[in-house]
């Protein structure tokens, strides 16, 4: 029988079924970062050790500051406790850890990738929603909650019930300044932030062929924004030659082994999909969203809704209070829309790619007047490849802040915060109430158009901007 | 875990979609250890203003609403981030059911293994209900796990589908971890072959 990309792997790691449809999956392997704590609580309440902790990996990223590389730094002592806990939790079990002072450190989502660990064919977990990332590789990859992360440490196993299938099929071919960012926005504003639940999505088409593997790792990566359980994409030459030659991954006659085995790792072309979506990329504009929910995505071009329009009292109700939070009126243009900081970072666009694609637009630029603006790479291998290049430069010299790799302000854990009513142009993943701290007002795009927004102050199409050059 | 068999109680409407993890539990509990009252974070941002006051606007803080043990929530509730901490908050306020059309995967794994019972009910059965709440804020909803049914006072029996594993996991408060390190040989058997 034609079988889709997602149940070749999901058939490779099952240990047994169960008449209730529960599947018991082998996990290839686990990230963890340092919101472990209470996982490995769990265990030991329990008197369990990881089984295999050859299988898990863990390096710190939400609690740690971007400011500094000395722990010690942080002030809060539960946000110290929480990533202090990672080092001895990962030490105490032996499992492979990167420290804050390890030049690899950064933002598990992407140094995994980066280091060759997330590789086609494995089944990857992690207890972070955007694990959905490493599906960018050909993986199937998810997150977990603190139960099911003690739960695989201690039997390297879950019990998982298949989920239903989607298709997206990307068509044409996108146009100058608009990113992977942006389809994916497109996309959640499509089939809305519960369109994929309860699907595992492959990516197929034009459009993701022509993707970098950076690329795709925006688009799985903001998959779960859609509800999908994993996002996916087929391994092709260009993510056979992204991980050659990478620290974890395969060499010598092993590497020519695993890139015939990854050959295969494709869906068939009769294999049929629960649901199928096609869009055209070239139809696509730089997005921005407005609302609290990442299908509250626009072009640029465009202006907000109108809460009279909506098609229930209801849904007007719940439009008004959005504006009211976000401190907007209806119809007004996205294009008026001041801000007050600009973030460049996180798992979703925090790659050496989306600091050159921003810094492309900032070159030769300041900052605006009373923006504050920063940069967070999302590894130390990201800093420095980026520092190689000199574009610490091109953002210092327009007035960025240059810091350290760490989740940072996407979620506000370590500190990094909005004040309460402070509007932020963010190229991360979530818009929510309160996401980049309580009262914060966040506004998603690309890094190109969060660059924009830096060094004019207010949300701008990045076309104008490169247009001029 | 306790096990959830039926339970007849108060309910909150809660008449938003897309609630997402953050608003039940906001990121800055995360570093709070389990033996925190993380009841009191619930809702923590809508339900308080930064100087601990209540807002007594938000729906938790009214009569009624407040000894909710039931949740009737629009479309996609609990999506977003896994932190498990929202299923905590929700428990430890004492909510033992969530309904809605629909609520994010990772949510309602973490939920089964903590005692919640999530339920997914058409998109107009909620909003009638929510409704219903509305109008009366002390009506009971009735839930029964045995027999897959949820109802208002006086009102049909709405019939919902679970998955067959997670209702014994809450009939019988199982203890997933334990049950599958029975199944260690199996895993071994698995680990002799694989060669992955």
């Amino acid at each position: 029988m034609a079988q889709t990309l997602f149940d070749k792997i999901w058939n490779e790691h099952v240990i047994l079924d169960r008449e209730d449809g529960q599947t018991l999956l082998y996990v290839d392997s686990h990230f963890l970062q340092d919101g472990s704590a209470p996982a490995f609580e769990m265990l030991r309440q329990r008197g369990v050790k990881p089984r295999v902790p050859e299988r898990a990996f863990g390096t710190p990223d939400h609690y740690v500051p971007t400011d500094s590389r000395d722990l010690a730094s942080i002030k809060d002592p539960e946000k110290r406790a929480m990533a202090d806990a990672l080092r001895e939790d990962t030490a105490a079990a032996g499992i492979e850890f990167f420290g804050l002072n390890d030049p690899r450190q950064g933002i598990i989502h992407v140094v995994a990738p980066e280091q060759g660990m997330s590789r086609p064919g494995m089944l990857i977990v992690c207890g972070d929603s955007h694990t959905s990332t490493h599906g960018a590789l050909g993986s199937l990859a998810f997150g977990i909650g603190a139960s099911e992360v003690a739960h695989v440490l201690a039997t390297q196993t879950l019990w998982q019930r298949k989920p239903r299938t989607m298709h997206v099929t990307l068509n044409g071919a996108l146009h100058p300044g608009v990113t992977a960012k942006d389809i994916i926005l497109a996309l959640i504003a499509k089939i809305s932030a519960a369109g994929a639940t309860g699907y595992a999505v492959e990516y197929a088409g034009p459009a993701i062929d022509a993707l970098s593997v950076e690329g795709r790792m925006t688009v799985c990566n903001m998959t779960i924004e859609a509800g999908g359980r994993a996002g996916m994409i087929a391994p092709d030459e260009a993510t056979f030659a992204y991980l050659k030659g990478r620290p974890f991954a395969p060499t010598g006659a092993d590497w020519d082994k695993a890139v015939a085995a990854w050959r295969a790792l494709k869906s068939d072309p009769d294999a049929v999909f629960d649901r199928e979506v096609v869009m055209d990329v070239g139809a696509i504009a730089p997005m921005v969203t407005w609302g609290n929910s990442p299908e509250e995505a626009l072009p640029i071009t465009g202006r907000l809704p109108q809460p009279a329009d909506a098609a229930t009292p209801e849904k007007r109700e719940a439009m008004q209070r959005t504006m009211n939070y976000m401190g907007l009126q209806p119809g007004m243009a996205l294009g008026d829309i001041t801000i007050d900081r600009v973030f460049i970072g996180s798992c979703t666009n925090g790659r050496l790619e989306d600091l050159q694609s921003a810094a492309e637009v900032v070159r030769g630029r300041k900052v605006a007047a009373g923006v504050e603006a920063w940069v967070v790479p999302g590894s130390g291998p990201v800093k420095a490849e980026a520092e190689a290049l000199g574009l610490d430069r091109v953002f210092k010299d327009a007035g960025f802040q240059w810091r350290e790799a760490g989740c940072s302000m996407c979620l506000a854990t370590n500190g990094d915060s909005l004040a309460a009513g402070q509007r932020s142009a963010s190229t991360t993943n979530r818009n929510f109430v309160g996401r980049q701290g309580p009262g914060s007002r966040t506004h998603l795009m690309s890094p190109a158009m969060a660059a924009a927004a830096a060094v004019t102050g207010r949300l701008t199409d990045v076309r104008d901007l490169l247009g001029s050059r | 875990m306790e096990p959830f068999t039926k339970l007849t109680a108060n309910a909150l409407p809660v008449a938003r979609p897309n609630v997402d993890t953050d608003q039940l539990l906001p990121a800055r509990y995360l570093q709070k250890p389990r033996s925190a009252p993380f009841g009191d974070f619930l809702f923590r941002d809508l339900r308080f203003n930064a100087d601990g006051s209540e807002k007594p606007d938000f729906v938790l803080n009214k009569p009624f609403y407040r000894d909710a043990k039931i949740v009737v929530a629009e479309e996609n509730f609990a999506c977003g981030s896994s932190r498990e901490h929202a299923v905590w908050a929700l428990y430890d306020y004492g909510v033992r059911a969530v309904i809605a059309p629909s609520l994010g995967d990772i949510f309602s794994s973490n939920a089964a293994k903590n005692g919640l019972l999530t339920i997914i009910l058409p998109a107009p059965v909620v909003a009638g209900m929510i409704e219903a709440l509305q109008a009366e804020p002390d009506l009971e909803v009735a839930v029964d796990l045995e027999a897959q049914t949820v109802s208002l006072p006086n009102g049909p029996a709405h019939l919902f589908e679970i998955d067959p594993y997670r209702k014994r996991l809450l009939l019988e408060g199982l203890d997933e971890l334990g049950f599958t390190l029975t199944q260690l040989p199996a895993i071994e058997a698995f680990e002799k072959t694989y060669a992955g």
